[in-house]
């Protein structure tokens, strides 16, 4: 981190002999290596990045398809025939309901909204939590008191049942409303952990150097002890976004959030209340909905253990070939988090 | 202050807050409960005082009282254990709350100490035979049960095990066994909650053995680990004075915060089950539009939580004593 603004001024010092468009497109084709290029080899290096990208990009191929509108919509009497079962018919690839709607245009028709609700909760999630355990972990005394105060009053209440009294006053059926919902508690837990994380970075030397030569605090926050963290951030942003999948799939399942349309949830519930369980015959309609909701939870966690090669700043800079300035830690093992 | 005593002084101070947001949500919010309620009792045909009356009598506050007093009301309730009456089962809420908690709280402890200790064992395993083909399995298959929500597991377990009559698909105990320590009442107790358990602590297996796997290697790595093998100490002290706790210790912050996750996952739980706990009866509620009883439930319930992560605190401090060190420098 503390080589970008030299590289930078060298650009500036060279732009002086050179074409002022030319130095340009050298910054961004050196920022696209770095930031991108890099990374993404890095990435794609580990098996399981690859097997979890690979996942979700089926799970994005199916928004797109809903988007654009290649498949058709769900709707009742679609097929003649009830209860079919999957690859029987190739019209109906996984199958239809009780009620004749095509099981496969079901899933893909929620896929969008059960993306943007992820997408919301675990953000919403992770950058309150970060930025609250950031300042109250490297701040410490007043601040921290009573950001801890705060976040203890939120921890110590369950968050499903909150969840339930707050969907009857509010019934949120705006998927980034209702992600934000889910996890309304979810920040204070992970902020409480990643304080801790910080307590231990703003001890640290290179912190105590920054301090030392006068760099202001949120300086400090954003470029010595945020990167340290974002392993961790990006770990727990994934289990924010799988507890969003399963807090809103269970609730849809006990029939307690309200909703206009089907989605994974709804699905899961009507199969299960008509007679899902009780035959084989209707098994698959119960199946298909699990097994969309198992494939994005496991796409999503795949990619989380894989993220850390990522961020792991010794394994990135071991790739691009600068290795003189890593010798000395090389003994630290690599931390697997979750 | 002393740790403890502020922490226990936090106890009153939480359940006094929670019981300020019970009272917000069931009163502040637009068209909130109470506002449904009065419109359905009006439709019914009941005179404008009598719907006063009855709804006075259902919650224990006056709705034509000043806000302030309505408060004060609410809390002196909270205080003396007063949620008012239920309105679908139509007995004190508090009554129900009395039936349902002990049978949350067992599931609840039961799973989570199941899953906690399962979890640390193979974790540990995984750690030590780091990269063998056990490890391999069985990390991969962690991940797999990370990415199975509990009540799948619940609802699979009812199609296999419960439905062809091996388990009984619903209540705590058999009909007509009494309460007692008897034989009969026992296994009848066992037998009603070994499938929610199970597919509870099925559930949790999966994150408790990756994480104490993560903690495990990076414990083997240090040196005092390696320090102590050279001072020729015996593979079982070193495996549990040194390896186990240095790699438990972090978890079990982690645990005070599973508790909660946990407390609020048997709502889901004991519908599918049919298991009469707090979150059933808090489905109960919402579904027939039981105010009274479905916050009684929320609030019982969030006691219930804050109790439990007080008891795992105080013991945390027993284990780890930088913990009621306390107090940071500010910079």
């Amino acid at each position: 981190m503390s080589t970008e603004p030299d590289s930078a001024e060298g650009i500036d010092w060279r732009s002086e002999t050179s074409n002022v468009e030319m130095s340009r497109r050298d910054r961004l084709n050196e920022l696209y290596e770095q930031k991108i290029r890099v990374p993404a080899l890095v990435a794609w290096s580990d098996g399981r990045t690859r097997v979890g990208i690979l996942i979700l990009s089926v799970y994005l191929f199916m928004a797109l398809v809903d988007v654009l509108g290649l498949w058709r919509d769900a709707s009742t009497n679609q097929a003649e025939v009830a209860l079919l079962q999957p690859f029987e018919n190739m019209q109906y690839p996984l199958g239809t309901t009780r009620s004749g709607v095509d099981l496969l245009a079901l899933i893909i028709d929620s896929t969008p909204f059960i993306l943007l609700m992820v997408l919301a909760g675990g953000v919403w999630a992770t950058a309150l939590a970060v930025a609250v355990g950031t300042v109250s972990g490297y701040k410490g005394g007043t601040v921290d008191a009573v950001i801890t105060a705060i976040s203890d009053f939120f921890m110590a209440i369950p968050g499903l049942p909150l969840v339930i009294v707050l969907a009857i006053a509010l019934s949120p059926e705006n998927p980034i409303m209702l992600g934000v919902v889910l996890t309304i508690n979810y920040w204070a837990g992970l902020g409480r952990s990643i304080r801790s994380q910080v307590l231990s970075i703003r001890e640290a030397s290179y912190v105590e150097a920054s301090r030392t030569m006068g760099t202001s605090t949120p300086r400090i926050i954003v470029k010595d002890v945020l990167p340290n963290l974002m392993p961790y951030v990006m770990v727990n942003f994934v289990l924010a976004a799988r507890y969003t999948i399963f807090a809103s799939v269970g609730l849809y399942f006990i029939g307690v959030l309200p909703h206009s349309g089907q989605n994974w949830g709804v699905t899961l519930n009507n199969a299960y209340n008509q007679g899902g369980l009780f035959s084989t015959q209707a098994l698959h309609w119960l199946l298909v909905p699990i097994v969309a909701i198992v494939g994005l939870a496991f796409g999503l966690i795949l990619l989380s253990q894989g993220m850390d090669r990522i961020f792991n700043p010794r394994v990135r800079t071991r790739l691009t070939g600068e290795s003189e300035s890593i010798a000395e830690e090389e003994d630290a093992t690599t931390t697997e988090m979750i | 202050m002393n740790y403890y005593l502020k922490r226990t002084l936090q106890i009153p101070a939480t359940i006094f807050a929670v019981a300020t947001l019970t009272f917000g949500l069931i009163r502040l919010l637009p068209g909130g409960p109470f506002t449904q309620l009065r419109l359905e009792l009006l439709r019914q045909g009941i005179p404008a005082e009598q719907v006063d009356a009855r709804i006075e009598a259902l919650q224990n506050i006056r709705p034509d009282a000043p806000l302030w007093q309505q408060y004060i009301d609410y809390m002196i309730g909270v205080v003396q254990l007063d949620f008012g009456q239920s309105i679908s089962l139509n007995e004190p809420v508090i009554d129900v709350l009395a039936r349902a908690l002990p049978w949350t709280v067992f599931l609840v402890v039961t799973s989570t100490v199941l899953m906690f200790v399962i979890g640390v064992a193979i974790g540990a395993l995984q750690a030590y035979w780091e990269g063998s083909r056990f490890d391999r399995i069985t990390s991969g298959g962690s991940i797999f049960l990370m990415a199975v929500p509990y009540y799948i597991f619940a609802v699979i377990f009812l199609f296999v095990l419960g439905y062809n009559w091996l388990f009984p698909t619903g209540n705590a105990v058999a009909r007509g066994v009494d309460a007692s320590l008897s034989l009969a009442y026992v296994s009848s107790v066992l037998h009603h909650a070994a499938l929610p358990i199970l597919a509870f602590t099925l559930g949790g297996i999966g994150s408790t053995a990756l994480n104490m796997r993560g903690n495990g290697i990076q414990v083997l790595g240090a040196e005092y680990v390696e320090v102590a093998r050279l001072r020729g100490l015996s593979n079982g002290r070193i495996a549990t004075r040194y390896v186990a706790k240095n790699a438990i210790l972090p978890m079990y912050t982690g645990l005070l915060l599973l508790i909660g996750f946990r407390l609020g996952g048997t709502v889901v739980l004991e519908e599918i089950f049919s298991y009469p706990g707090l979150g059933y009866y808090m489905i109960k509620a919402v579904h027939a539009n039981d105010y009274p009883l479905m916050m009684g439930c929320f609030l019982v319930i969030t006691m219930t939580l804050v109790v439990g992560v007080y008891i795992a605190d105080l013991t945390y401090g027993l284990i780890d004593p930088r913990i009621s060190a306390g107090g940071s420098d500010e910079y």
